[in-house]
């Protein structure tokens, strides 16, 4: 079992490897002139006017959260498909499989009420 | 209506204020004195008959020999389909006129330009600044005595023509 | 620490690496749409699917963040021009200009105006001249070829070739 975690360093070692080494070959063979005016904020050639923290739509954010929560659900999902032969051959597959199906149908009303509110329509309708 | 029987109204509504109707142009036009044109526009895109909704165009042309600029206005009917050129005459040292910008709201880009090119004065207009070249430009290039400025922002303005470096 | 550019003698590994990098960097030759005015469509053009530029490695960036090579293309008026330096500048180097037409070569047919700048190498410093207006897209896909050329012939890893004696030995 050890073996498997020296399998691992190894080839963390060489991704950090790498990507280093490339790095560190650019870093080498690229000119480097800083200027003043080369660093400065990029405005379609206009002086840079007012902050670039601006408030963001909202959306973004329950997009995100909607797809965390689902992606959640399939990675609790994998183990169940892995052990499911087991429970098969030991004669609870019903169970397993209601159970399971459960789970997805709990999350899928989730889904259902967040379709009916409208949090999956990119573009909002006005309500007038 | 045509644009004899407009002038002829307008001279009897305003008398002493319109002028010198040139008709066997391809454009008709008529002289209108300073002080009277925002009243005189008003009428002609209110009035039943007129209903001038539209000024297609506003400009100006420098007479340095007549020591004017002259002013002129294209005005158009969509309901009536005719048309109208006005023109003004304004002194060439200190042009100022009235500006247009509450009859039509295109007026304030015209009169923008206007300022921009010919140095012309719009009192009331509420934002005359220039509009088309650099906001620190000097002069007015459309004057007929306007000398191109040695350089710009650090930029030399002139350039040594190619047959001249030929040849030496 | 320092980068190694230029500092470097001339041996066949070096020179070798140079190629390297001179042919990576010319096949790869990202350009800036900076087109003003009527030489833009024919900058489209060059891009296009008939005489594409796409082919030298040459694909259009809008930033000048990502592009090593700026196309000039059009006429330069004295307030665009303040925006051109700045632009440039942004550019990170090793960077080159192509001045594509008349009106950023010299002005054009327009060197009379008062608001014309008689030529973009007034502002920034120009590789490339492609004469036309405008030119045809054959004219512009050579001027890249030349840029390509002296991409070639620069030198990156081995020190820069010293300056002769201007005086001929007595």
């Amino acid at each position: 079992m050890l073996f498997d975690f020296a399998n691992v360093l190894v080839f963390t070692a060489l991704g950090l490897g790498f990507v280093g080494v490339n790095l560190l070959i650019g870093k080498l063979l690229r000119p480097a002139n800083p200027q003043a005016r080369k660093l400065s904020t990029y405005e379609c050639g206009e002086p840079a006017m007012g902050s670039a923290w601006v408030n963001f739509n909202i959306r973004f954010y329950v997009v995100a959260l909607i797809f965390i929560i689902f992606e959640v659900e399939i990675a609790f999902i994998f183990p169940v498909a892995t052990v499911f032969r087991r429970w098969v051959e030991g004669g609870a597959g019903v169970f397993a499989l209601v159970e399971v199906l459960l789970f997805i149908g709990i999350l899928f009303l989730g889904l259902v009420y967040a379709w009916a509110k409208g949090d999956l329509e990119w573009v909002k309708k006005i309500r007038v | 209506m045509d644009a004899k029987e407009v002038y002829a109204s307008l001279e009897k509504l305003f008398p002493g204020k319109v002028r010198d109707f040139r008709s066997e142009v391809r454009e008709p036009y008529l002289f209108v004195e300073p002080a009277a044109i925002v009243e005189v526009c008003r009428f002609l895109r209110n009035a039943p008959g007129f209903r001038f909704e539209v000024l297609s165009d506003l400009t100006a042309l420098d007479w340095p020999k007549q020591e004017t600029i002259q002013m002129v206005y294209h005005l158009f009917s969509y309901s009536h389909n005719h048309q109208i050129v006005l023109k003004v005459d304004l002194p060439r040292d200190h042009p100022r006129i009235a500006t247009l910008e509450n009859v039509w709201k295109v007026a304030n880009w015209f009169e923008r330009e206007v300022y921009d090119l010919f140095g012309v004065i719009f009192e009331g207009h509420s934002d005359l600044r220039r509009i088309m070249l650099p906001e620190d430009w000097v002069g007015y290039p459309l004057r007929k005595d306007y000398v191109e400025q040695e350089e710009y922002d650090g930029i030399s303005t002139q350039r040594a023509p190619l047959v001249e470096k030929l040849l030496r | 620490m320092k980068p190694l550019i230029n500092s470097l003698p001339e041996t066949v590994f070096t020179t070798k690496v140079d190629d390297l990098l001179n042919w990576g960097r010319a096949s790869s030759q990202w350009y800036m749409l900076f087109g003003l005015a009527c030489c833009a469509i024919e900058l489209m053009q060059t891009g296009g699917p008939r005489a594409d530029l796409d082919r030298f490695g040459a694909v259009p960036r809008a930033t000048p963040r990502q592009s090593d090579l700026m196309i000039v293309a059009g006429t330069l008026t004295y307030k665009m021009a303040k925006r051109t330096k700045l632009l440039y500048d942004q550019m990170p180097d090793p960077k080159y200009v192509i001045s594509m037409g008349s009106c950023s070569n010299c002005g054009g047919l327009f060197q009379l105006a008062y608001s014309v700048c008689k030529g973009v190498d007034k502002i920034v410093p120009v590789d490339v001249y492609v004469p036309g207006c405008p030119p045809r897209p054959e004219a512009l896909t050579e001027g890249l070829l030349r840029i390509q050329d002296k991409m070639m012939r620069e030198r990156w890893l081995v020190k820069p070739a010293k300056v002769a004696d201007e005086q001929p030995s007595a």
